[in-house]
């Protein structure tokens, strides 16, 4: 196991800059899960760190050693492939040794090292089949199994479980999960699910663009958002709102937004009266209340049997409302709510969090 | 959508033209080769003749040279193909995981090869390969052969590598090979198809090369069967029947391959470059 | 410190030759073949374009500049053969392509017996070309062959004469030898495009109400257009150069009539053993064909760039 390192690591294709700049440490048998909207430079950074792709600047150290001109093959890391790249015309058993002989080990600890894996995984009846008699979540094991046979310095996750269907994918989640309980293996793994992000990880790392936004253990991120991108990207549904100018009066704070409506915000000191400010606040911390301050309109109401997604707006502004309510599956026209202060969150100007 | 009748008999009818028309010629070289010499032109047009005979058959595997023509064509075609195909891979590979700076010049160089008589090549051939001793010898039209093949060979081959995903060497690398290893313990073993397919074009394609055989091989000894029968045109002047019998024995070889390969041939281009 | 400043300098240099020259390490052993079999004799081949070599004539071999060009512009002979390219070109290549187009399209839906029936049409590629050539020099031949019979019978011929020797038709013989061994090229190419274009777009279009005939032109067609183009491309350039019928068929003949550039650069070269002339003349015919794929090229970028 080893800690990863990574110093102001830039990627160009040609003249096309994909990353600018990414810092990150991570400790040894830490789980990092990246994530990011397509095309922000995730795999780009994986495949950096894997050594598949050349550094355009920067360093990337194993274990305090600088990898950068290393091989793949000599920086003895592990990777899950999205498609899970099994060799098509090996079995299982030779998927998984491949490694193991390519380095020369003894057969019997081959086969031994072949055995513990296919036993964590349940694959012992399918040693012997080619991975075209597989199916999708018998494969993803069997790649799986491929990265932990010969104990790695790094696992490399990319988008692992995008192509299983949602139970399947859960259930391998929690499988992942143990399997990092047991062996402790630095790990990174990319995902565009919010779920396997905030179970899997130790920290989540944010990126947009080719830009880190925001390192930190799930909550961190779900709780204090660095600024709008990470506020918008944590959170399923996504954090609602309201853009309009930061105005003080007294020891009172409100939003006055562009259609005139205002509504009381916190008090920071990060911000100038009278400047431009965002207020977000998640749809389940919106408090659906008979006396509350604000009227809503019911736009559409939306169920998912675990609770009620709602479509509102207020004065035209719209906004989304979780809530286990069942009796709001009939709201009526219109219900009446708060936006508690403690769960409001303020962005400046250029996006950033105010505190 | 259930298909009518008639359309599927008109399908039928269709194929069966296209096969008739296809083996006819290939019947005719049949019919004349187990046609007595006496009945040639007195039956010359009926379908079979009333006596078949193998006498052009024996007469050209016992008392002709053709075995040694036919021998010669073998190794010539066999190692011409195995060369091929290696290069072809080689290069083909290159092609299709790389980007590097000659790439374009070298994809252009190989289809100006394809653009002029190889006439042309013939006189400078002979003036630099006779020197190295390697004219009248079937290493030198090895030589020539693999180099003619290798451009087209490796444009398929390409195609077959484009085929395949790039993801396959790439975990094969963490798993510890070299681009090499990589190449050649996961990629080339997918790629079996497409070593089929090239085996056997450059194989049918090196068996009946004549020009150059007829200009670098002067002697009995070296000669390759398109040569031998040639050979019989002047010899026998106007023997049908033990050309024609020749001619059948020669194209065993090349139909067996080609018959074995041809699936291979339309599943490798399907795999890619041509649609560029 | 300019170092720090600069992390590419840092790699080392042997690293970084090694990844540069990795692609090279596969293409070398074609390469070097290619240029020293092909490249290298293909320049010695111009350089006698401007030489006078005759095998015959020990006092031959000196330089004489364009004075082979200059007997090219005068040669009536070599202007008859461009126009047989021309013709027996065009009409090889068109004739291919629909015959293995509509193969192709016979042979891409799953049948009974498909595999056996694809392996049997596509057998005279398999044919040595000369072998080919004789054998429907054969056929041909109303003495030993039963075409003319036939052609006679359908009314087609006056009289069962052998039409390799009628200078009107002879040009007929090989382009019908040339078709029958070509059908096969463009039905393998063909077929195998059809048979990467998704399924999910037939069943989608028929969904929307097309017929057959809508499918072919709004699926098929595009689909196959650029196979179909860069096919004809190849396969035209290869046909003008493809003398090995017309020598073994009718070596030109009648009275030139089936003459073309590539046959008749082989009979100055072979026959006259005039090598000088006939690199001249090859020359040319690689330029004109250099400037063709050009055209094809430009034209297909221009037609895709306004799509
Ligand atoms: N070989 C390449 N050449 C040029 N551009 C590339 C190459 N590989 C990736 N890119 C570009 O780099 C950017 C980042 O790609 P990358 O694959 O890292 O995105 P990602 O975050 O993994 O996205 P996704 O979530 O969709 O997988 C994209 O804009 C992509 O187009
Ligand atoms: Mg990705």
């Amino acid at each position: 196991m080893a800690s990863i390192d990574i110093q102001d690591i830039r990627k160009s294709f040609g003249t096309f800059s994909v990353l600018h700049g990414v810092d990150l440490t991570i400790r040894d048998g830490e789980f990092i899960v990246l994530v990011g909207p397509s095309g922000c430079g995730k795999s780009t950074l994986l495949r950096m760190i894997a050594g598949l792709e050349d550094v355009t600047s920067g360093d990337i150290r194993i274990d305090g050693r600088r990898v950068n001109d290393l091989a793949p093959k000599d920086r003895d890391i592990a990777m899950v492939f999205q498609s899970y790249a099994l060799y098509p015309h090996m079995s299982v058993a030779d998927n998984m040794s491949y490694s193991l002989k390519l380095r020369r080990t003894a057969k019997e600890k081959i086969a031994s090292a072949v055995g513990g894996a296919a036993a964590k995984l349940g694959l012992d009846p399918l040693l012997e089949r080619r991975p075209r008699a597989l199916s999708g979540g018998q494969r993803q094991r069997v790649a799986m199994g491929r990265a932990i046979v010969r104990q790695p310095k790094a696992f490399l996750f990319d988008e692992p479980l995008s192509n299983l269907d949602a139970r399947l994918r859960e259930q391998m989640r929690a499988e992942i999960k143990k399997l990092h309980g047991d062996l402790h293996a630095t790990s990174i793994y990319v995902t565009h699910d919010q779920i396997e992000a905030m179970t899997l990880a130790d920290r989540i790392v944010a990126m947009h663009a080719g830009v880190v936004q925001q390192v930190g253990t799930p909550l961190d991120l779900y709780d204090r958002p660095a600024n709008l991108f990470v506020a918008g990207f944590i959170g399923s549904p996504g954090m609602n709102f309201f853009e309009g100018c930061y105005l003080v009066s007294g020891d009172q704070a409100e939003l006055r937004l562009a259609n005139g409506v205002t509504l009381p915000v916190p008090q920071r000191a990060g911000i100038e009266p009278g400047a431009t400010a965002t207020l977000g606040i998640r749809p389940e911390h919106v408090v659906l209340d008979a006396h509350g301050a604000l009227e809503a309109k019911v736009d559409l109401i939306e169920p998912t049997g675990f609770g009620i997604i709602m479509h509102v707006s207020i004065h035209d502004v719209p906004m989304k409302i979780f809530t286990l309510d069942r009796a709001m599956l009939d709201p009526g026209p219109a219900v009446r709510v708060d936006l508690p202060q403690e769960r409001l969150h303020l962005f400046g100007t250029q996006g950033q969090r105010v505190e | 959508m259930r298909s009518k009748p008639f359309l599927t008999v008109a399908h039928r009818l269709a194929i069966l033209a296209y096969i008739v028309v296809a083996l006819f010629p290939l019947f005719w070289l049949l019919k004349v080769s187990v046609t007595p010499n006496d009945l040639l032109y007195s039956e010359g047009v009926r379908m079979w003749p009333s006596r078949a005979t193998f006498e052009h058959y024996t007469f050209v595997i016992a008392h002709s040279a053709f075995p040694t023509f036919f021998k010669n064509s073998l190794i010539v075609a066999g190692s011409t193909a195995v060369a091929v195909t290696i290069l072809a891979s080689l290069a083909g590979y290159a092609l299709s995981r790389f980007r590097f700076r000659a790439k374009y010049w070298i994809v252009a160089l190989m289809l100006v090869t394809q653009m002029f008589p190889l006439v042309m090549l013939v006189a400078p051939i002979f003036k630099m390969l006779s020197p190295l001793g390697l004219t009248n010898s079937l290493t030198g039209l090895v030589i020539v052969y693999t180099a003619f093949n290798v451009p087209f060979a490796t444009f398929l081959m390409q195609s077959f590598f484009d085929g395949i995903p790039r993801d396959l060497e790439e975990a094969a690398m963490i798993d510890g090979a070299t681009q090499f290893v990589a190449f050649r313990q996961i990629i080339l073993p997918l790629t079996l198809p497409g070593i089929a397919a090239t085996l056997g074009f450059v194989f049918t394609a090196a068996w009946s090369e004549l020009l150059f055989a007829l200009m670098l091989i002067s002697g009995n000894d070296a000669a390759t069967f398109p040569v031998g029968l040639l050979t019989f045109v002047s010899k026998f002047s106007v023997d049908f029947g033990q050309m024609m019998a020749a001619g059948i024995l020669a194209l065993i070889p090349a139909c067996l391959f080609f018959l074995l390969i041809q699936r291979y041939l339309v599943q490798g281009l399907t795999a890619g470059a041509v649609k560029g | 410190m300019t170092l720090a400043a600069h992390p590419h300098a840092v790699r080392p240099l042997r690293k970084r030759i090694a990844d540069a020259s990795e692609p090279y390490l596969y293409s070398a052993p074609a390469l070097i073949l290619i240029i020293a079999v092909m490249l290298v004799p293909l320049v010695l081949g111009i350089s006698y374009a401007f030489r006078d070599i005759q095998l015959l004539n020990p006092f031959s071999g000196g330089f004489i500049g364009l004075d082979h060009f200059r007997a090219l512009g005068e040669d009536q002979a070599f202007f008859r053969a461009l126009r047989n390219t021309l013709w027996w070109t065009g009409a090889s290549v068109f004739l291919q392509f629909i015959f293995g187009l509509i193969l192709a399209l016979l042979l891409d839906k799953p049948f009974a017996g498909r595999g056996l029936a694809q392996a049997l049409v596509f057998l005279p590629w398999a044919v040595p070309s000369f072998l080919a050539g004789l054998n429907w020099a054969w056929l041909f031949n109303p003495v030993i062959g039963p075409l003319p019979h036939w052609m006679h019978a359908l009314g087609i011929l006056d009289a069962p004469n052998n039409i390799l020797s009628d200078p009107q038709l002879a040009m007929w013989g090989p382009i019908a030898a040339n078709v029958w061994w070509g059908i096969p090229f463009f039905a393998i190419t063909l077929l195998a495009a059809l048979q990467a274009i998704p399924r999910d777009l037939y069943e989608a279009a028929s969904i929307d109400g097309a017929g057959p005939v809508q499918r072919f032109l709004s699926i098929t067609l595009p689909f196959l257009a650029p196979t179909i183009a860069i096919t004809i491309l190849l396969r035209t350039v290869w046909i003008s150069n493809f003398a090995d019928l017309i020598v073994v068929m009718t070596n030109g003949g009648p009275a030139d009539r089936t003459q073309i550039v590539a046959s008749y650069i082989f009979t100055q070269a072979f026959k006259r053993l005039d090598f000088g002339y006939a690199s001249a003349i090859a020359l040319v015919l690689l330029v004109l064909l250099l400037a063709y794929s050009m055209l094809i090229v430009l034209l297909r970028q221009t037609l895709l760039n306004k799509g």
